[in-house]
């Protein structure tokens, strides 16, 4: 395996300028609304040096540390999904001519390429998943092929996670096992750089690193044990499939569902959660029209309309529907469970239910007065 | 208000969009600060393509003043809080084939209603010297309680959009869209931060049905519930959380209260701690 190279930090601004001057629009962490959000980057003094944040079951506050450290932090509420896969989008318009004739025409921008930088093992886990499901499914998605086409990575190993994080029991971190560009492992005084493909060899070849000496490699990958070795909630592990679909009736559901709120913030801040709802925006002459499409939950009376019929009128139904398929049917459509452990419908919850909890009880034969 | 019908008061050619009579369209003003009808107002040059497409017959903040012409939409702003107010209510349904509610107000009685909640009687006691001049009814109320509503746009204010979807979906002969999701799924849509999460204060996004762009938590600020109540709600464990992060039981029950006082959904949830009154 390649040796990874040394990058101080204070060159870290050269990575950056690199990645400009390649064509990218460089895209990372920053500290604004009170979190770690990912927003265009001019300038490595624009990454949230010295931020950690300290989090629970729906509430997460910022602390500000004297650490020169800019990856500290345990994940926002958004990564890489909003950056492919649009909260709302434009997909074809619909145009009459003053003969009647309509005319069709899809809605194509060609997105121009993106770093993005930080990228943490659960959301390249949640971008896998993301793939095989615009991509490699029956019917690929142009849109988010477009954009993923022209997306660069460079992954940052995780060292602090949350306390409603769980990745270490999915097997999808703190550790970042592929499909980057570029990996980084924050150190006190600089990075440890490895390429993951043709376009990271060439970047890190430009930026022409010594190479890692051993002992910056073991602290590194200490810290990366500690991530996973801290984390203290976990998901039972396999297909859990029978046995929530055997628990369909547990009194567990109507109780979660007196403390859930039904809107949706657990599967927006998802990173596999892939939902969209479509629909037509008319300016008011009537003569053209739009058709959009924008996320939407399983959480909403719309996801389960047909036909004059709302299917799951009750949260109970709309809390399960959501469990049974990342857990459980997930596996059947997709080979594996729609869960990357990051811990974010854990923490934005507004009400803080925990998907560990709730898995953990449901797992268990009811207890019948 | 079956398609037929709209068809029927909405019959244009689809292919010139141009009717065979311009539907005629009144905009009316009950108890209420007028803020609503600004979303006509504030329309700009779309102001012109309305003009183009209906008659405006009625509309007395704007010009037009014509009670009596028969109309195919009748707009309403405002709540039911006088004597002669629930007598116009009733010549302004008699005379319209579609009306629509806009506002906090006219949808659920809005923010006057708090009265509802006082013994309104003592207050003009103690301002008026001579009450009994006053008409004033004891309750304030909604448009739906005093005649059958086709459709009700919800906001405090509502906004530009709201209208022209309708409008235009009745033009088309359609029933305008509702969406009863929650203020949450456009806020997530913008890509704002959870304030409920990473600020601690009483958002009642999770509880308000969308339509406003989520407009409060955009610039930082927890939702006060303008657009009424979404669909599937469960105030009791937003309460419950507003209680964990500091507020009093009566803070709670005042944040709910606000802007809809007057509705069932969001009243306080029964219970010691929050007992009416």
């Amino acid at each position: 395996m390649e040796r990874p190279g040394f990058l101080p930090r204070q060159r870290l601004d050269d990575l950056l300028v690199l990645l400009r001057d390649s064509g990218y629009r460089v895209i990372g962490p920053q500290l604004a609304e009170g979190a770690v959000v990912y927003r265009d980057i001019g300038a490595a003094s624009d990454l949230p040096a010295g931020v950690t944040v300290e989090s629970g079951p729906g509430s997460m506050r910022v602390i500000k540390q004297d650490s020169p450290r800019q990856f500290a932090w345990a994940n926002g509420p958004q990564a890489l999904k909003p950056r492919l896969f649009k909260p709302a989008e434009s997909l074809w318009q619909v145009q009459r001519d003053a003969q009647g004739r309509l005319s069709f025409a899809r809605c194509d921008e060609t997105p121009q390429a993106v770093a993005v930088i930080g990228v943490r093992a659960c959301d390249l886990a949640a971008l896998r998943i993301h793939d095989q499901h615009f991509l490699e499914s029956e019917y690929r998605d142009p849109y988010y092929a477009r954009r993923r086409e022209r997306l660069l990575l460079v992954a940052v190993n995780c060292t602090d996670p949350a306390t409603t994080c769980f990745c270490a029991s999915t097997g999808d971190g703190p550790a970042a096992s592929g499909d980057y560009d570029l990996l980084l492992d924050e150190l006190e005084d600089g990075f440890l750089v490895t390429s993951g493909s043709p376009e990271g060899q060439k970047l890190s070849a430009a930026l022409a690193l010594t190479p890692a000496p051993d002992a910056r490699c073991e602290v590194a990958r200490a810290a990366v044990e500690r991530a996973a070795a801290v984390q203290t909630r976990r998901l039972p592990p396999g297909d859990l499939f029978d046995r929530l679909f055997a628990h369909r009736d547990h009194p567990r559901w109507s109780e979660v569902a007196n403390r859930c709120l039904a809107c949706g913030n657990c599967t927006q801040v998802c990173p596999t959660c892939f939902c969209s709802r479509e629909r037509d925006e008319t300016p008011l002459d009537g003569a053209s029209s739009v058709h959009q499409r924008e996320w939407d939950s399983c959480f909403t009376e719309g996801h389960s309309y047909i036909h004059g019929l709302v299917i799951r009128a009750e949260t109970r139904q709309r809390y399960r529907q959501w469990l049974t398929h990342k857990l459980g049917s997930w596996h059947r459509q997709f080979g594996r469970s729609g869960c990357v452990g990051c811990g974010r419908c854990i923490l934005w919850c507004p009400v803080g239910i925990d998907i560990t909890e709730e898995v953990h009880v449901l797992m268990q034969e009811p207890v019948h007065d | 208000m079956d398609r037929y019908f709209l068809t029927q008061i909405f019959s244009t050619c689809l292919v010139c969009g141009v009717y065979d009579m311009k539907p005629g369209v009144a905009v009316h003003k009950f108890s209420s600060c007028d803020g609503c009808q600004l979303a006509f107002l504030n329309l700009g040059e779309e102001l012109l393509e309305l003009d183009r497409l209906v008659e405006i017959v009625h509309f007395a903040e704007a010009g037009p003043f014509d009670e009596q012409t028969p109309v195919a939409i009748a707009f309403v702003e405002g709540s039911i809080s006088t004597q002669a107010d629930t007598e116009r209510i009733r010549r302004v349904r008699e005379q319209a084939d579609f009306l629509i509610t806009i506002g906090a107000c006219a949808t659920s009685g809005g923010v006057q209603a708090l009265r509802n909640l006082a013994d309104s009687g003592a207050w003009h006691a103690s301002i008026y010297p001579e009450p009994e001049y006053l008409d004033s009814l004891d309750n304030v109320t909604a448009i739906r309680e005093h005649v059958k509503v086709d459709l009700e746009l919800w906001g405090c204010p509502v906004n530009s959009r709201q209208v022209l979807a309708a409008v235009r979906a009745l033009l088309f002969g359609v029933l305008p869209e509702t969406d009863r999701d929650k203020v949450c799924m456009e806020c997530k849509r913008q890509q704002n931060v959870c304030v409920i999460v990473a600020q601690g204060v009483p958002c009642l996004g999770p509880v308000t049905r969308s339509g406003c762009g989520s407009l409060c938590p955009r610039f930082g600020r927890d939702c006060y519930g303008c657009y009424g109540p979404a669909e599937a709600l469960n105030t009791a464990s937003l309460g419950k959380r507003f209680a964990g992060l500091g507020l009093l039981p009566e803070q709670v029950v005042n944040r709910f209260r606000a802007i809809h006082s007057h509705l069932e959904e969001f009243a306080p949830p029964q219970g010691p701690d929050y007992d009416r009154e």
